[in-house]
């Protein structure tokens, strides 16, 4: 049964893409969301078979047969839905399905569209065999095919210039991380001989040793693969510019599902990277870092979808902090709460995109609560959810991913991790009080024009927004919550985890709130009390507020390091190389053949005596051969 | 065996009459008369074998020739069957004029 979830959003995407042209609208929204419910429902009722079996048995497994068998090698088109699966496909399907509803309100105006939502659930059968399968090849399979969707559903506009190069960005980018799983699976076939969760994680106590280079390259191959799906440093240049991209596609694409994707990948290949100690040290390095960094760059920004993309990148850090000082469960609970409120964040930013005909930059909006009731209480419950505020979902998986830095005797990662609390409490509610609350700044006509979103917009958002209050409870208490002990078998017993004190716990948790909290309050003063304030500070160190605005020149870092270099090398061989030496060649064979061919052609005269001639002339050369050679 | 021709005789005949043939075929210039030139390059031919086969006693030779004439008459039929189409086409009997093969 598990394999119909992601068959049935294939086979709605193949109706939908196909003859969605010829059908009425109601009947392309009814079917691909209709799709998305049937996934859900499916995934609900695995996950409920899943809790009756006994703790240690709890796997579901059907195969589709074999894909590839090549000696003792095989690979099977097989799914497994064990705990980790479950909650992906539940949240996939869950959000997926929500962003489908708010889609269809989203979308009307567009004459493509049949196209999204034939991407649409392209995307979630692609997503859900990337969750549900069985082995890393089929695993790698859907990984590939949620790409081919984001570069998709980011160009989904492919007539604006931006949104086509956005696109082509992202796969770009994506290639590189994808040629490190590649050489990472090749090098997996060789150590195991067997691509299959279940034989290499088993095996992997036995064929690598604790720690061993072996051990750390293969993991490394894989994380370097997740720091481009999930957009980490120095991979995560794509994330920002797939804001091209319609709304519905951010939130669901680039926020709440496919860039987890990394997260996934580390989680399910946790037995492999326990065994080596330096790879979860760099995945807990480059995922603080990249949190820090990501926050510091979504305080100056203002475009909101881009601020908020920013933070995704942010949050993502989190995760990968939480999965690099192995605290596993905890990464995947942060991956969980961070889909509902970022997909909420996200789908609210669109509600007012929506509303105000196009309009992304704060510095035109401002006051629209009052246009924008559940809109901006919606967003509201995202941002607390975001900035960590307890009891809203973000605190709870935030508190957890801190407090094991903290355990593992990470301090500094800790540190890290605080400091960006302080700056999501800081652009968060900068985002919120510009957006929403002061001074309207809106134009008379655009202000004429706003309106409230449809039913189909307003009501994933209150789903979502009741999702982002509570759903951080499935994880309470801290360490020990019913989501820690659904997962608790999947994941191997890590050697850094320490127990640590209620006490010490408690003050951690403080602490990282305050910080938030603290980040609102000076957002409060700078934003909402004296909006003067911020350009006086910006004024006062112009190379640090250009740095940031300017997102440290990363982009045109690489354009100088990277994109420039190889369009020349590019450019080069095709005039060079191309164009004088292969062409050369040919074109010179076939200059000379020409050449040979008109000397030779004389001799055809068409004349028959002439034939005659030099059949005589050959006869008496012969006969006088043959006379005089003896 | 009386009053012999001595067969070098035949054969010098059988040359100057097949020069003469060969001559023919490369100066003239009407297609008719080149026709006739390859005619008598063949009964110079045949003008040896039979000398040959009177010399040596041999049958062989006197079939060769039937055979060539055989096929002579075959050639003749299609050739002046090409002859007379390129007549129609082209209004002229000179080789000169034909010379569509020119590279």
């Amino acid at each position: 049964m598990i394999w119909l979830i992601p068959v049935i959003p294939l086979a709605g995407s193949l109706v939908v893409g196909l003859i969605g042209r010829r059908m009425p609208r109601m009947l392309v929204a009814v079917i691909a969301c209709g799709a998305a419910t049937c996934s859900l429902m499916l995934s609900a009722m695995s996950f409920a078979r899943l809790l009756l079996l006994p703790v240690e048995g709890r796997q579901l497994r059907a195969s589709l047969g074999s894909w590839i068998a090549s000696g003792d090698f095989s690979v099977s088109f097989g799914f497994l839905f064990d705990p980790l699966s479950a909650i992906m496909a539940l949240v996939v399907c869950g959000v997926g399905l929500l962003i489908h509803i708010y889609s269809i309100g989203y979308m009307t105006e567009d004459r493509d569209y049949p196209r999204f939502f034939a991407l649409l659930n392209l995307f979630l059968a692609e997503m859900l065999i990337l969750v549900l399968a069985d082995n890393y090849l089929l695993l790698f399979v859907g990984w590939e095919g949620v790409g081919l969707c984001s570069y998709l559903l980011i160009g989904f506009w492919f007539e604006r210039p931006a949104a086509a190069s956005a696109g082509t960005k992202a796969f770009l980018v994506n290639r590189i991380g994808d040629g490190a799983i590649v050489v990472g699976l090749i090098w997996m076939i060789l150590l195991f001989g067997s691509l299959d969760f279940r034989s290499v994680l088993m095996d992997a106590p036995t064929v690598l040793a604790y720690g061993s280079v072996t051990a750390s390259i293969l993991t490394l191959l894989l994380f370097i693969g997740a720091t481009g799906k999930s957009a980490q440093l120095p991979l995560y240049v794509w994330l920002p510019d797939a804001m091209e991209g319609p709304t519905p596609v951010s939130a669901l694409i680039h926020a709440a599902t496919m860039v987890t994707a990394g997260v996934y990948l580390i989680a399910r290949s946790a037995p492999l990277f326990q065994l080596a100690p330096l790879s979860l040290d760099i995945v807990a390095w480059i995922g603080g870092l990249t949190a820090l960094y990501a926050a510091s760059i979504a305080l100056v920004q203002t475009d909101i979808k881009r601020i908020i993309a920013y933070s995704t990148i942010s949050q993502l850090g989190y995760m990968f902090l939480g999965l690099g000082v192995g605290a596993y469960a905890a990464g995947v609970f942060h991956l969980m709460t961070h889909a509902f409120f970022k997909a909420l964040l996200f789908l609210s930013a669109g509600s007012v995109i929506h509303a105000l005909a196009g309009e992304q930059d704060m510095r035109r909006m401002g006051g629209l609560r009052k246009y924008l009731r559940v809109t901006a209480w919606s967003f509201l419950v995202g941002a607390l959810a975001n900035a960590g505020i307890v009891p809203f979902a973000g605190f709870w998986s935030k508190d957890e991913i801190l407090a094991a830095a903290y355990a593992s005797g990470h301090w500094p990662l800790w540190a890290i991790g605080c400091l960006t609390a302080l700056g999501t409490g800081l652009y968060m509610f900068r985002l919120y009080f510009l957006t929403f609350e002061g001074r309207s700044r809106l134009d008379a006509h655009t202000l004429g024009h706003i309106h409230e979103a449809p039913w189909s917009m307003r009501l994933p958002l209150v789903l979502l927004a009741l999702g982002s209050a509570t759903v951080g409870f499935v994880g309470v208490p801290p360490g020990s919550g019913r989501l820690q002990q659904f997962l608790g078998q999947v994941f191997p017993v890590s050697a850094h985890e320490v127990a640590i004190e209620p006490s010490v716990e408690a003050v951690l948790a403080v602490t990282a709130l305050a910080m938030a909290i603290g980040g609102i309050v000076v957002a409060y003063r700078y934003y909402l009390v004296d909006p003067h304030r911020p350009e006086t500070l910006a004024a006062r160190y112009p190379t640090l507020y250009r740095t940031l605005f300017h997102k440290y020149w990363i982009d045109e870092l690489y354009d100088a390091a990277v994109v420039r270099p190889t369009v020349n090398a590019a450019r080069t061989l095709s005039e060079v190389f191309d164009a004088r030496m292969v062409d050369g060649t040919v074109n010179g064979v076939a200059a000379l053949v020409n050449r040979i061919g008109s000397l030779l052609r004389r001799l055809q005269t068409g004349q028959v005596p002439a034939y005659v001639l030099s059949i005589v002339v050959g006869a008496v050369v012969l006969l006088g051969y043959l006379a005089f050679s003896g | 065996m009386t009053a012999t021709v001595p067969l070098s005789a035949y054969l010098i005949l059988s040359a100057a009459l097949f020069v003469i043939g060969v001559a023919g075929v490369l100066i003239r210039r009407n297609v008719l008369v080149i026709f006739m030139a390859i005619e008598l390059m063949l009964n110079a031919v045949n003008l040896t074998f039979v000398a040959f086969a009177r010399f040596l006693r041999s049958m062989d030779g006197q079939i060769i020739v039937l055979f060539v004439m055989a096929v002579a008459a075959a050639e003749v039929a299609v050739g002046l069957a090409i002859i007379i189409a390129l007549y129609r086409n082209k209004e002229s009997a000179n080789v000169d004029e034909i010379n569509l093969l020119k590279g």
